[in-house]
């Protein structure tokens, strides 16, 4: 800012803004304090007062928190994987000229734009369902048993959805980045004797370290709490349940409101270390 | 014998025909300057002879092998680029190692070579350096060393110099020419700045519309332009092109006159004019004269200590000897 006098109009413009997130954040994380030092049973005497830690301690000694941890960092870690290394192949393909580049474009970009209960039922009801889905259909065409996709295999079937979704998210992305390399830099790898291989490997994969990052760094962030695609598949059953499902069940299904706030407060210091460590690389990236 | 030969090599894209069928001999250990307007094919030719582009018809020619459908990496030639196009993730180190590390030479020939490069282009103290850290100069020498440890046949540079500011161009000018005698490579060199290719060059290529226009020494070129588009462009200031009653007494279409070769008096001439803006460089100072005679104003160029004033009256006579005489389609009249 140029002078003392438009830093603080500056400050004054930007208030209102900053009030009004303040606000947003504030209010609904105090609440969900308030709850998690509290015996709070809606249906089952409501507010029974203080118990301190009492919620804390009895989320994590549940016998489902570990497994929900294990089940959230898998289908993280699944979706990455399969994103990040499909988004690289998709991308290079949709960089190379082509005819209908434009279309193909917005065709691969479209998954985006469905909402993620609608995709989770298209998945469940079109392709999984094990009498009349699509690949039911096709596992008989070559004579074999329809797998029952969301309870035989439910975990696979929850990372494809996921990373169906995200796919051109991470695809976008790293096709900007690629556009972004200096031709120049390829063919003089070409000259210097690369092959497409080597090209790839000490040329583009270099440049696309930072897409990456930024790709890897804010799925992270939505794919923690991901909610409707296991909602509408398996509702948490077949070992499906993530610590956001597991935190829904205890305060809607067991109406414990106050054990469900403790898994919030539990939820919320992991979402934290994540977003440190994403204002971290990202925030470095972007200086550089 | 490393010498490299055009044959009837033409380029399209689509349906334009950015180098018509044309031939061209480049000989062991020349420097060769390919010089031209931007757009007129030139940047096309270098990177048919790397073979970064796929020429449409003709053959390409290294070492009298025909190359035409060779890959680039195995033609044995190392390019300059415009944007240097160091890999920015790279130490310089690694940077100038590439082309070795392509090649699968072993770790301690790849330092020895690196070494020798770095010294020879005052480099070693930034091998360890990110390109992002150095200079235009200096990346502009990382390329250069990249280019010279593959121990090419041939180097290419396309406009290496178009980046730098005025100042560093002139070194980094003598620097390549300097590069060029110790060892006595086949270069081709690729610029827009007739300066530079009047300078460096063993022999100059002019081309406008993909056409070479003339072959030659600079001097050549200087001395007799083949047509009027190599005398405007070779020459620094501009040769002064006239037409009308003034060509047609010398029994030509157009003729030619560089400013050096006109003298100036404020007492009598051949031409009458009016001083107009003057541009004083100190050794030399070049005046613009407004003729009656002709439709554009005659650059002059006069001892620096001449001092004329704008507005005054001048008499001009151009040196006879160095009239050039051209005809109704261009073409040099002898």
């Amino acid at each position: 800012m140029a002078t003392q006098h438009s830093q603080s109009v500056a400050r004054m413009m930007m208030a209102p803004a900053v009030i009004l997130l303040l606000g947003w954040m504030l209010v609904p994380l105090t609440m969900t304090l308030f709850f998690s030092f509290k015996k709070y049973l809606p249906l089952r005497g409501g507010d029974l007062g203080w118990v301190g830690f009492d919620n804390y301690v009895r989320f994590v000694s549940s016998s489902s928190f570990w497994p929900a941890v294990a089940t959230t960092l898998i289908i993280v870690g699944g979706v990455l994987v399969i994103t990040v290394l499909l988004g690289i192949a998709l991308a290079l393909l949709l960089d190379q000229p082509m005819w209908g580049q434009g279309v193909v474009r917005i065709l691969v970009i479209a998954p985006f734009f469905v909402m993620p209960t609608v995709s989770g039922l298209v998945w469940k009801n079109m392709f999984m369902d094990p009498v009349n889905g699509f690949f039911a259909h096709l596992w008989r065409f070559f004579g074999a048993e329809p797998i029952q996709w969301l309870s035989h295999a439910s975990m696979p079937s929850l990372v494809m959805i996921v990373s169906w979704q995200w796919l051109p998210f991470a695809t976008l992305i790293l096709l900007t980045a690629i556009q972004s390399l200096d031709t120049e830099q390829l063919e003089a790898a070409e000259m210097d004797g690369a092959r497409p291989l080597g090209r790839f490997w000490f040329i583009i994969l270099p440049h696309l370290a930072r897409a990456i990052t930024v790709v890897i760094l804010i799925q992270t962030i939505f794919l923690l709490s991901i909610f409707a695609e296991i909602f509408v598949t398996t509702a948490g059953a077949f070992g499906t349940k993530t610590l956001t499902y597991l935190i829904f069940q205890r305060v809607l299904e067991s109406q414990n409101v106050g054990l469900g706030s403790a898994g919030g407060v539990y939820a919320i210091i992991l979402a934290n270390i994540v977003a440190v460590f994403l204002l971290r690389v990202v925030g470095k990236n972007l200086d550089a | 014998m490393k010498q490299i030969q055009l044959r009837q090599v033409s380029k399209s894209f689509g349906d334009v025909e950015v180098i018509p069928p044309l031939d061209l001999e480049i000989e062991d250990g020349e420097f060769v300057v390919f010089v031209g307007p931007s757009g007129c094919g030139k940047s096309t030719l270098l990177r048919l002879i790397a073979g970064l582009e796929d020429v449409t018809s003709g053959q390409v020619l290294i070492d009298g092998a025909d190359a035409t459908a060779i890959p680039p990496a195995r033609r044995g030639l190392a390019m300059v680029f415009q944007s240097y196009a160091l890999y920015p993730h790279m130490s310089v180190r690694r940077n100038i190692a590439f082309p070795l590390r392509m090649a699968g030479l072993d770790r301690a020939e790849q330092e020895r070579r690196v070494d020798e490069a770095a010294k020879v282009l005052n480099l070693t103290e930034y091998l360890d350096r990110r390109p992002g850290q150095l200079s235009g100069g200096q990346r502009q020498r990382v390329a250069i060393g990249r280019a010279i440890v593959r121990e090419p046949t041939a180097f290419l540079f396309d406009e290496p110099l178009s980046n730098l500011d005025a100042a560093l161009r002139v070194g980094m000018r003598l620097e390549i020419s300097e590069l060029h005698k110790r060892l006595s490579t086949t270069m081709i060199y690729v610029t827009h700045d007739q300066v530079e290719a009047m300078t460096m060059a063993d022999k100059i290529v002019v081309l406008q519309h993909g056409v070479i226009e003339q072959v030659g020494s600079p001097l050549e070129l200087y001395r007799a332009p083949r047509n009027t588009f190599v005398a405007g462009f070779i020459g620094s200031p501009r040769m002064n092109l006239l037409e009308g009653a003034e060509a047609a007494r010398h029994k030509a279409h157009t003729i030619g006159i560089r400013p050096e070769h006109i003298a100036i008096s404020t007492r009598k001439g051949d031409w009458q004019g009016v001083v107009g803006v003057s541009e004083h460089l100190g050794s030399d100072t070049f005046f613009h004269i407004n003729c009656p005679d002709f439709a554009a104003p005659l650059t002059v160029r006069a001892d620096g200590e001449l001092d004329l004033s704008y507005g005054s009256t001048v008499f001009l006579t151009p040196d006879l000897a160095h009239l050039h005489r051209f005809d109704d389609n261009g073409l040099r009249l002898t």
